[in-house]
């Protein structure tokens, strides 16, 4: 029962996670939900059996996807209202 | 507005096609039938692996062994994601400017864990992938494993640079030693990435003959090819406000 109520809290705070990674218009804190997103994920393969994938979602889901994320804001822009204002309206005026 | 309504009929029909798909497989129920006899594929993996590979873990067996070219494969893949990031964002430091790869540099407590930790990490990463033919892991986890504890010290410390010769050496032979071991089987026993007769036993480090070596040549690459992604990234210099 205890498991049951921990696997439910688990796929609700995944759903949360995924829904304020879209909604979020400042795109560090999306990037740090993905992150909380395979954390649980790397949880849920690991209580699956599949320790494979597991370590693989620990290694690149949490660690270097999220970090190489980090990097390419830091070197664009971190608002996504302010991206679109500088490029991609203006790209929709020339055209 | 008609756009949105074919894209909502090309979802409902990808949907009903999946669905119909999924709705022949019984959900949770055991397929797997008898391993002695085998009929389904997974059973003859579970039942091959350790009665004739002597691999511990069928994972393995499966991605070095039976499924060994699509391995081959996906390590391309890799290779060409990074040949293409290289080619279009390294550059040559220019000796004027300084790097600016931290705007701000690490308290001291920082730098002397990144110190520990750096060496504990690369033998944990270099374990994964040497035992993957034993425990769970193997060459991608262990590759990964190895470039966040690159990961680390290149965030940590300003003054820390790969050395992009060894980088690219390693990597080569690495890749090379994939194709040679496959070119082995396909020359001594006729078909490519062919297991070798000798196998050792069951739960021994030196047991299921080319496994062990080719999971190594994957860990290396993988772990210098992500290295050198990040090392190329972070040297990219901020857009000036």
């Amino acid at each position: 029962m205890a498991m049951i109520l921990f696997l439910v809290v688990m796929v609700i705070i995944i759903l949360a996670a995924a829904i304020y990674a879209i909604l979020q218009k400042d795109l560090l804190y999306a990037v740090l939900a993905t992150g909380v997103i395979s954390v649980i994920l790397s949880i849920f393969f690991y209580l699956l059996q599949a320790p494979d994938v597991a370590i693989t979602e620990a290694a690149i889901g949490i660690a270097l996807t999220t970090i190489i994320f980090i990097i390419t804001i830091r070197n664009t822009t971190r608002d996504e209202d302010e991206y679109k204002e500088n490029h991609v309206e203006k790209f929709n005026k020339k055209n | 507005m008609l756009k949105k309504y074919i894209i909502f009929a090309l979802i409902a029909i990808l949907g009903f096609y999946l669905a119909s798909t999924f709705k022949e497989i019984p959900f949770g129920a055991n397929r797997l039938g008898d391993l002695n006899d085998p009929e389904t594929v997974s059973a003859f993996y579970l039942q091959k692996s350790p009665e004739d590979l002597h691999v511990a873990n069928a994972i393995t067996a499966i991605v070095v062994n039976f499924r060994g070219f699509d391995t081959l494969g996906e390590v391309t893949v890799l290779f060409l994601a990074v040949t293409g990031l290289t080619s279009i964002l390294y550059r040559k430091e220019e000796e004027e400017d300084e790097e600016e790869r931290l705007s701000i540099p690490s308290s001291s407590l920082v730098r002397t864990g990144a110190k520990i930790l750096f060496p504990l990490i690369l033998v944990l990463g270099m374990y994964v992938f040497i035992h993957g033919h034993l425990t769970p892991g193997g060459g991608f986890q262990g590759g990964a494993i190895i470039a966040t504890g690159f990961l680390l010290m290149l965030i940590t410390y300003k003054t820390f640079f790969t050395n992009h010769n060894v980088m690219t050496w390693l990597e080569s032979i690495a890749g090379l030693g994939f194709v040679i071991a496959g070119l082995y089987g396909l020359i001594v026993y006729g078909s490519f990435l062919q297991n070798t007769a000798w196998t050792g036993n069951l739960n021994d480090l030196l047991s299921g003959g080319l496994i062990p070596l080719i999971y190594i040549f994957i860990g290396l690459k993988v772990g210098t090819e992500l290295t050198s992604v990040l090392d190329i990234l972070l040297n990219i210099k901020p857009r000036k406000k």
